[in-house]
């Protein structure tokens, strides 16, 4: 079994911030693993690294067997596709869903998009009806839908996905969580997964890597999590931070 | 009669739009002792639009009506805006989602503590400064007279709302209204901020209005929750009852959430009733 996703030693560097201090991990292909922390933990960091959004200092990442260079070729957009954490950010406002489905073909040279982005939408149970409509016109849960819908429609082997449903209500949250998990098991996908909710993390992956101020804390199976069988502190505060808010006295 | 702090009757906002009038609140009703009672909904429910119409916060261009809306007897549709501006920050006050909007970025964090004491009260410059120093003391925040001279950007967002939670209580309110105050925060700092929060209400008295989407957070935190859909209170509940809650909505919303040891797959997922609406 190779690795879809491995990365040795990465740094990123902002000046001179450094926001990701040498972390290394391994996601195995079609599996789930998710990234914990709080803001500035670098989690969504490590994900943009690996599109080429964030500049790496040092390290490698290897893709699908591939080592990354400098720049990203076409290939591997193809292979790796994201979603963003704002659904209201992350669609162009003067698009319509067509439009911005149809963009990631036109980029790709692929010819049958007409069926690719009726496929598309109804995947992620939008119908043919939202396809002419504009992001505006959308409520949250179903623009986080297009945005998955334009990630998929290149048929991507890994989906990134930054804080999919943090700008969701909680019952929106479910309908895309359970989307997620559907398109998961359908295409056979690999899903890097970045969340502060550890509830979420638990509920979506199989393995997950804690971080804080750069650094992996430490590397967990869901169930480990589950069953409280953690080593470090910071973990086990975050663990009972989301059990909620307990009176003392 | 001096148990009742606040009275909700028939409260209703309304929102000129272009496509005609939208009804925010439509008929919310509740009366709030001082006690901690929670308002839980989804967006657009007019959770904190009931909030900011006790505050007298409501955009000028919408109206408010409502059959009674009394704060400890006054009556507050129909006072003057001086005197309603004279309760607010003075016996209601409000504490605010984000401390990097809500907080003014040009001034120093003590000068706004400050600002909003002797807005209120007779008191010297020197006497307010101390005051401001034990306040912020008393939201755990280690060393008062450096953050006094700071700038809200200089502080994280937890230190940030401590601050905002300072601001508001220095006036000694009687009611306390909280809308998402730590749906900005990590995990982590949330707790340390609810903890002060309830310490701090506890101990003085108030009653407090806890505003939130976080269905699980405001039954562990209220003593009571209400809970709206669409504007409307669909269901009122102890928060220690709330397992028993016979609202479709309510159940729905308290088990849509993923929990750590609890595997679930797919999650439930809320169907929505046009009748709740109704």
């Amino acid at each position: 079994m190779t690795a879809a996703v491995a990365i040795e030693g990465l740094e990123v560097v902002f000046d001179r911030f450094r926001a990701l201090k040498g972390v290394s991990l391994e996601v195995r292909e079609g599996e789930s693993y998710g990234l914990v922390g709080e803001s500035g933990s670098g989690k969504s960091t490590l994900l943009r690294a690996i599109t080429g959004l964030a500049p790496v200092a040092s390290g490698t990442i290897t893709v699908n067997g591939k080592a990354l260079g400098k720049t990203r070729d076409k290939a591997f957009y193809r292979d790796v596709q994201m979603v963003f954490q704002d659904p209201y950010g992350s669609l162009h406002p003067r698009q319509t869903v067509d439009r911005l489905l149809q963009e990631p073909l036109a980029i790709h040279g692929i010819a049958d998009g007409e069926k690719r982005i009726e496929r598309a939408l109804d995947e992620v149970g939008l119908g043919k009806g939202f396809r002419f409509r504009y992001a505006h016109q959308l409520s949250g849960g179903q623009r986080q839908r297009v945005a998955i819908a334009r990630a998929l429609i290149l048929e991507p082997s890994i989906l990134l996905l930054d804080e999919p449903t943090s700008a969701l209500d909680a019952s929106v949250q479910a309908e895309v969580l359970n989307l997620l998990e559907e398109v998961r098991r359908r295409h056979k996908l690999t899903f890097l997964m970045v969340s502060h909710d550890l509830a979420i993390i638990t509920h979506m992956c199989e393995r997950l890597m804690v971080m804080q101020n750069g650094d992996a804390v430490e590397t967990l199976t869901a169930s480990q999590l589950i069953g409280h069988r953690v080593s470090e502190d910071y973990t086990r505060n975050l663990l009972r931070a989301s059990e909620g808010f307990v009176r003392t006295a | 009669m001096s148990d009742t702090l606040l009275e909700v009757d028939d409260l209703r906002v309304t929102f000129p739009t272009r496509t005609g009038l939208v009804q925010a609140v439509r008929g919310v009703s509740f009366s709030l002792g001082r006690e901690r009672l929670g308002i839980v909904g989804e967006s657009g429910s007019g959770k904190s639009q009931t909030g900011r119409a006790i505050m007298g916060l409501t955009p000028p261009q919408a109206e408010v009506s409502a059959k009674k809306l009394a704060f400890g007897g006054i009556e507050l549709l129909s006072i003057s805006s001086r005197q309603r501006r004279s309760l607010r920050g003075n016996r209601i006050a409000m504490i605010l989602q984000d401390p990097k909007y809500s907080l003014d970025p040009v001034m120093t964090i003590g000068r706004q503590i400050v600002e909003t004491l002797r807005t209120h009260e007779k008191v010297s410059k020197a006497d307010a400064r101390e005051r401001a120093l034990a306040m912020l003391q008393a939201v755990q925040i280690r060393d008062p007279a450096r953050v006094f001279d700071l700038y809200p950007h200089e502080v994280s967002g937890g230190m940030g709302q401590r601050a905002m939670i300072a601001m508001m209580l220095i006036t000694g309110p009687e009611l306390m209204i909280a809308d998402e105050p730590t749906s900005a925060l990590d995990v982590t700092v949330q707790l340390d901020v609810l903890k002060i929060l309830d310490k701090l209400v506890a101990e003085r008295g108030m009653g407090l209005i806890f505003i939130s989407h976080d269905l699980r957070l405001v039954s562990s935190f209220c003593d009571r929750v209400v809970v709206m859909y669409a504007g409307k209170v669909v269901e009122q509940i102890k928060a220690s009852e709330l397992r028993d809650a016979q609202h479709p909505y309510t159940r729905g919303l308290l088990n849509c959430m993923p929990r750590i040891g609890f595997e679930r797959h797919p999650l439930p997922v809320l169907d929505r009733k046009p009748e709740w609406a109704a």
